[in-house]
């Protein structure tokens, strides 16, 4: 009856250095090609395209939108999030958890998207605005096509980050310590300024670093609300010069890129100084603070509330939707020229089309799919095998997803412009490299819950395992993977979301043949189909949505925080 | 089953010295608790025996085999080391039957074998017909007999307790306390015990390891520990001791010594050997106070709990620093503020006062 244990002793050195080279593929090996075309432009050490870049006065404009539009934006999105969040987790508004489904959803829908809906409602095209007998002249400007349009969009697009972020610190925090203020005597705003927001900070000042990040680095609003205006950003431009000036750019674009993820880097440093002096553990499990009674302000509050829901999401979407439903551009909608002639025609007729519909399913479950079966492996090493390099594949696995996505693009054109050395393999100008960015930009989507969750598991479950005599790969597979198997697939869906629509990595990488539904979108508004684009829009928000509400349905078994939609 | 013989073990983390130079030699089938307040090293020893940690100095032998050394570590999956943690550890994605018999997948057990050992294993912490329930849906003790069961099934060389009773309420406690001690009877497997409660190492336990900040202060039977404790730590820990400071006034003699302590005279027992000084400490018992006429110790009545059928008297010496306490029978009873004589009849010569 002796009973030994599995013999791998190979398996932890195969499982260490396996997931450290796909970290180091994904994320190492583009950025230092991006670093070294800076250096050595072409092969030759040279400055010139560091001159060129830097000395074009389009550059420094770009640059100075770019920090217009990350500031005006990111100060929007902090107000907005973190008012909502204080509103919905401190008070005792009600119907919150519909509310936080809806208020989530601009997150997960992709920016051009957002863009083009906000577009459709205000234009004098508005099919909604003719519909309520408000619509400008046709001929007139958009108002969105401005800064302040670009900001206000910015502003509504990652406000729900700023208030996932803060309501993740609020339901952290103590019911003790509100009520240890509450019966020394202060009154509930001086409770909020005085104890509440004090212990906030690190959250909102994290949140806004995120937020700023994803401002600075986003393609999709500026490029339909900024391009038309001529008002370029950073990621704008380098999409026209590389659009215009094709591979032989690069090198400059190189350099752009670069400028652009200086500025992000700097938010992800003030990010990261912030979430390293916090613990993410669940120190204490003590309840959250029994809501403030808003007494006769309830109402109020709660028509506020759902006013924002309408403005930010109702409206846009019925915006959208409306202009899905007309023949063309400017023409009334009415019971007679109602129409779902785009939806045939975008699903059925238009092959660019058709291929995008089928390229992003392909792309995004490939990318979930991977990402779920790195993470769970990579999580487990970074939580539970921490080492000084532990922290240095955590942050290396961040970098694409915290960099902008044009400078992961850009990264990757270097990568691959030429064949792959030894198998000669080419993937410029086909759907692999754009599967490529995919895996390396939303790596960290699953590995982020595969943390947090790893995090609430006791270690001992693993140990218990061990001495039964379990080896690393049998763990890995009957222990660890079950139980963080929830959040770790949840992660996968929101993956999925992402990339299922996503543009700005693809707008740079796609060729004939590979089109993404964000680039099919793209391409129709700027030549000027607002309804095809409108019906694909509403076609991949339609999506979404059913993915969030089928998910709702699992969440009982996720650990709390991984759906961000879910309360 | 096998022995377990730790030699000169040190453990640093950093440069924190999580134990420095320990050893223990553990007979086949004893079994062992490991004592001492939390921060003393007792669950890094529990974690190096088991495999999770390497030593920086010393070795740990099981059945006559070396599995850590400060250049070889034998992984925790190949040491045949069963483990009950302190919160169970039972996968909450596995039915009982399939905790129970985790080990026993890993090690390729065919299906009857393996169906019938988880069978023997739940008769034995009496959980037949538990097999299929979920570790959700069981109770706390049921939880830890489980946790028991999962590790028997092995069996084990040797069974490591990380303070398995710490999560469970006082009455399930002792109850859990004859589960443990009937385990060992019907097992016989060498077990070593972490726990941080004496009581509960006292009515367990063979040989109790009492450790402080890193350090093996004594390791010796229960009853030892009680009457000679071996340094003023062990003597205030076990048992709630006085520690005074005392004179010795004679040499040892048959295991005796007269000693000056608070200005009277006894006799006391001590180490063999005791030679005379003017800075020793003694450990007394509250048994060993008894009240005495004007000529005792004078003592003033700080407070008094009444404990039924008698009350507990704190109080402090005449000089106002040396702090005492005793049980009074009823119907004597002692206010506060009050002073009273009292007379030590025995204690022990504690032998390394200045450890």
């Amino acid at each position: 009856m002796t009973i030994y244990g599995e013999k791998r002793q190979g398996a932890d050195t195969v499982l260490i250095a396996g997931v450290a080279i796909i970290v180091a593929m994904l994320s190492i090996v583009p950025m230092l090609r991006l670093a070294f075309e800076i250096i050595m432009p072409q092969g030759n050490l040279s400055a010139a395209p560091l001159r060129t870049a830097l000395s074009g006065s389009a550059t420094w404009t770009a640059t100075l939108h770019s920090l217009q539009v990350g500031i005006g934006g990111t100060l929007l999105a902090v107000i907005l999030g973190t008012a909502v969040a204080l509103l919905v987790s401190l008070t005792n508004v009600r119907g919150r958890s519909t509310f936080v489904l809806l208020y989530v959803v601009p997150l997960l829908i992709a920016p051009q998207v957002t863009a083009l809906a906000w577009l459709q409602l205000f234009g004098p095209a508005s099919p909604f605005l003719k519909l309520i007998g408000m619509a400008p002249a046709l001929g007139s400007k958009n108002p969105l096509y401005s800064t302040t349009g670009i900001i206000t969009l910015l502003g509504v697009q990652y406000g729900p980050l700023v208030f996932l972020m803060v309501r993740a610190g609020l339901r952290k925090l103590p019911r003790e310590l509100v009520e240890a203020a509450l019966s020394s005597g202060a009154s509930r705003l001086t409770v909020l300024r005085t104890i509440i927001l004090p212990l906030m900070t690190p959250s909102i000042i994290g949140a806004t670093a995120l937020a700023f990040v994803s401002c600075v680095g986003n393609f999709g609003i500026p490029a339909f609300l900024g391009i038309p205006a001529g008002y370029l950003v950073l990621p704008t431009l380098i999409y026209q010069r590389l659009a215009g000036g094709g591979p032989a750019v690069l090198s400059e674009v190189a350099v752009l890129s670069m400028l652009i993820g200086l500025i992000a880097m700097a938010g992800i440093l003030a990010q990261d100084y912030t979430s390293r002096r916090r613990d993410y553990r669940i120190a204490s499990t003590s309840l959250p603070a029994s809501p403030f009674e808003l007494g006769r302000w309830r109402p109020l509050a709660e028509v506020a509330m759902w006013l924002l829901i309408i403005i930010v999401l109702v409206l846009p979407i019925v915006g959208l939707f409306l202009t899905s439903l007309v023949a063309a551009y400017g023409v009334p909608l009415s019971m007679k020229t109602v129409t779902l002639a785009n939806y045939a025609f975008v699903l059925f007729d238009h092959a660019a089309a058709k291929r995008a519909f089928f390229n992003s399913f392909g792309l995004s479950i490939a990318a979930a799919a991977f990402a779920v079966f790195v993470a769970v492996p990579l999580g487990y090493l970074i939580t539970w095998r921490k080492r000084w390099w532990t922290r240095f594949l955590n942050l290396s696995a961040e970098l694409p997803y915290a960099l902008p996505g044009v400078v992961l693009a850009i990264a990757s054109l270097l990568l691959f412009l030429k064949p792959l050395p030894i198998i000669g393999l080419q993937i410029y100008n086909t759907i692999w490299i754009i599967l490529y960015a995919y895996l390396a930009r939303f790596l960290v989507l699953a590995l982020r819950p595969t943390i947090s969750g790893l995090q609430q598991i006791d270690r001992s479950l693993e140990e218990a395992a061990q001495v039964a005599g379990a080896g690393l790969i049998r763990r890995m597979r009957t222990i660890i993977f079950p139980l963080v198997a929830p959040a770790t697939l949840a992660g996968g869906v929101l993956i999925f979301m992402t990339a299922f629509s996503e543009l700005t990595v693809s707008a740079l990488l796609w060729a004939s043949g590979s089109e993404t539904i964000g680039v099919v979108i793209f391409s129709f508004e700027q030549g000027g189909d607002s309804n095809y684009a409108a019906a694909i829009s509403t076609l991949t928000i339609v999506v979404i949505f059913a993915l969030m509400l089928l998910t709702n349905l699992f969440a009982r078994s996720l650990p709390n925080g991984v759906l961000p939609w879910r309360d | 089953m096998a022995g377990l013989k730790i030699e000169n073990v040190t453990k640093t983390f950093g440069d924190y010295d999580a134990l420095s130079n320990v050893s223990l030699d553990v007979a086949n089938g004893e079994f062992i608790a490991v004592l001492g307040p939390s921060g003393c090293g007792k669950t890094t020893l529990l974690r190096l025996v088991a495999g999770f940690e390497q030593v920086n100095k010393g070795t740990i032998t099981v059945g006559g085999k070396v599995m850590s050394d400060p250049k070889m570590n034998v992984p925790p999956e190949q040491r045949r080391v069963g483990i009950v943690f302190q919160n169970y550890a039972l996968w909450p994605h596995m039915s009982v039957s399939e905790n129970v018999g985790y080990s026993l997948k890993v090690a390729k057990v065919d299906k009857a074998e393996r169906e019938q050992r988880i069978r023997q294993a739940l008769e034995l912490v009496d959980l037949q017909g538990y097999g299929d329930r979920r570790p959700a849906n069981l109770s706390g003790g049921q939880r830890q007999r489980v946790a028991l069961a999962r590790c028997l099934v092995s069996t084990p060389s040797l069974v490591l307790f990380d303070e398995p009773l710490a999560n469970l309420d006082v009455h399930l406690r002792a109850s859990m306390e004859d589960e443990f001690a009937s385990f060992h009877k019907r097992t016989g497997t060498t077990i070593i015990y972490i726990t941080h409660d004496q009581a509960e190492a006292m009515a367990l336990a063979d040989r109790i390891a009492v450790m402080d900040k890193g350090h093996l202060v004594q390791f010796a039977t229960p009853r030892e520990l009680y009457e000679q404790p071996a340094t003023p730590m062990v003597a205030s820990f076990i048992a709630q001791g006085m520690v005074l400071p005392a004179k010795v006034l004679t040499a040892e003699v048959n295991g005796q010594c007269k000693v000056d302590i608070l200005g009277q005279e006894a006799i006391f027992r001590c180490r063999t050997g005791q030679a005379v000084t003017g800075d020793a400490k003694v450990c007394i018992r509250s048994a060993d106070i008894v009240p005495a006429e004007n000529d005792g110790i004078e003592v003033r009545v700080k407070r008094s709990v009444y404990r039924g059928g008698g009350s507990r008297i704190e109080a402090v010496a005449a000089d106002e620093t040396q702090e005492l306490h005793f049980d009074l029978a009823d119907p004597k009873r002692l206010a506060e503020g009050e002073t009273t004589h009292i007379a030590i009849t025995s204690g022990w010569v504690i032998p390394e006062a200045n450890v």
